[in-house]
């Protein structure tokens, strides 16, 4: 069992699981310290008719499936929690001929509304957070909370695979990283950026024991809390080692109103 | 001036978009607003990073081009170049907000994050994400997909949320770059170094077919530009692409996927989902 499946079984044990557009996608709805809830996985499927898509991939099939499970969330003012546990996008070739682009799309463009509507939308990271995938589940919540565990990480492109890309080695790549925090793989240097609204030390990452629970339910509510005064990411814009991304929008602002 | 839209740089193409004369470009080369990460890296950073933002106007309305130039770096984008992006879609939406009506282009040429900056040109494409829905529901946000590099990644998402794509005929849109794919799966399952294949599935005329562009246009200027005003035109369309799902879901889940696919079959299965 995964370990997104693991956080996935624990939190929503007093919630009532429904079956998913496909076996891949997750739904259970409940409340979060009061509030009506939708929780939502991708996970591992050996069976998944895409065979690109059977390692917890999100592939044509979960793109559009977390789009619907998102906007049928959306009638009450129902949060949305993303439990994020997911290696990469779907490789292959039926799933560019097939617009996988457009099935991600739905999904970031689902979560996005939801929040832009005043849902409280969260996502806990307890295991990958890759890429295309990241940005279809879990990138465009109010709050990105993480388990602080080295098999969490957020990147935009595996390690072998961004070593190919960039004709260096995966020494060279974790050298650079030493220095370069956008580069690296582990959580402290990603928390550098200012992305991540809380790190939650637990006993057991791959499957919570029960204090372990109790920890990320009550970040889950403190971060739901929070949400439901704001619909925006500007908050992500306070990272030590993300100054440029606000000196930008501070000079473009100056720029924009002037008239030629 | 060229006047082959896919021939020409990132700055060119805003200007060619935009009404003659009106162009005035934001945080341009002067601003000197250079990368902090890619020095460090033994790269050299550019005064623009990458990517042009313009104001102006298009048939007299009040417009913002955001085009990203793919000579640099591969058109990534990185934490300047993204920022750029995402911070002017922001103050177009501002615009909008106080009645001032203010339409967004995006020019892209692109593989999407650039992986020397890599976590901060993820975050700024999900940001990038959350102004396109935002703002696409007041204005149209149109796409216009064009030149050698085509448009993958984090940002063929992005393409994906616009209210209108229009795409040059020897453009190209996918999520995933076909080396990469090739290096993941196999070349039995993606060929890299087959141009033909790669352009039967993720060329401009295929994607139309697809259902996945609005328009495929030829590379010139004149067919580019009036494409463009005619979807501003348009206004807000009824219903979004990236809101299909009733229509996908069923079409995929009944596939038989015991044959690989090729551009023929993806183009019937696609028609499918449109009827």
């Amino acid at each position: 069992m995964s370990r997104g499946q693991h956080w996935f079984d624990a939190l929503t044990q007093n919630m009532q699981q429904k079956a998913g557009p496909v076996p891949s996608v997750c739904v259970a709805d409940g409340e979060l310290a009061g509030r009506p809830c939708r929780v939502i996985l991708v996970r591992p499927d050996a069976a998944n008719p895409f065979p690109r898509a059977r390692s917890g991939e999100v592939g044509l099939l979960e793109g559009w499936a977390l789009a619907k499970v998102v906007q049928e969330a959306t009638g009450d003012k129902r949060t949305l929690l993303a439990i994020v546990d997911v290696p990469s996008q779907a490789y292959g070739r039926r799933e560019e001929a097939l617009g996988i682009h457009q099935a991600l799309a739905a999904a970031a463009g689902a979560y996005a509304k939801a929040r832009q509507a005043g849902h409280p939308v969260l996502a806990l990271l307890v295991g990958k957070a890759m890429s295309g995938a990241f940005l279809a589940h879990g990138y465009q919540a109010n709050a990105i909370l993480a388990l602080d565990d080295a098999g969490v990480m957020v990147h935009a492109m595996g390690k072998a695979a961004a070593a190919r890309v960039t004709q260096r080695s995966e020494e060279d790549l974790d050298r650079l990283a030493a220095s370069i925090p956008p580069m690296a793989y582990d959580l402290k240097n990603y928390a550098s950026l200012g992305l991540l609204s809380g790190r939650i030390a637990v006993s057991s990452a791959e499957a919570p024991t029960g204090s372990d629970l109790e920890k990320v339910n009550a970040a889950l509510a403190a971060a739901q809390q929070q949400a439901l005064g704001s619909t925006s990411l500007a908050h992500r814009l306070d990272g030590e080692n993300r100054r440029a991304s606000k000196k930008v929008r501070q000079l473009l602002r100056q720029q924009w109103a002037l008239e030629s | 001036m060229s006047h082959n839209f896919a021939d020409a740089s990132a700055r060119q193409r805003a200007k060619l978009l935009l009404d003659d004369g009106s162009f005035r470009e934001l945080l341009g080369p002067f601003a000197r607003l250079t990368s902090p990460w890619l020095e460090r890296q033994g790269i050299v950073p550019q005064f623009d990073d990458g990517v042009v933002i313009a104001k102006g106007r298009i048939d007299g309305q009040s417009a913002v081009v955001a085009a990203i130039e793919g000579g640099f770096q591969g058109g990534s984008l990185g934490e300047v170049a993204g920022a750029k992006i995402a911070g002017a879609l922001e103050l177009a939406l501002e615009d909008n907000q106080k009645g001032i009506p203010t339409a967004a282009v995006l020019v892209l040429e692109t593989g999407g994050v650039r992986l020397q900056e890599a976590n901060l040109g993820l975050a700024a494409i999900a940001e990038i994400q959350s102004a396109i829905v935002e703002l696409r529901a007041h204005q149209p946000v149109i796409g216009i997909i064009t030149g050698p590099v085509g448009c993958f990644g984090g940002m063929s998402i992005a393409a994906g949320l616009c209210s209108y794509l229009i795409m040059t005929r020897e453009g190209r849109l996918g999520l995933n770059g076909p080396l990469v794919i090739e290096q993941e799966a196999g070349i039995g399952e993606y060929n890299a170094a087959d141009r033909p294949f790669i352009w039967s599935l993720s060329g401009g005329e295929q994607r139309l077919a697809g259902g996945l562009v609005d328009a495929c246009t030829g590379e010139s200027t004149g067919s580019v530009a009036s494409a463009l005003r005619y979807y501003l035109k348009k206004g807000l369309p009824k219903v979004q692409r990236s809101d299909a799902f009733d229509r996908f879901l069923p079409a995929l889940l009944e596939l038989d996927n015991s044959q690989q696919l090729d551009a023929a079959g993806a183009r019937a299965i696609l028609k499918g989902v449109q009827a």
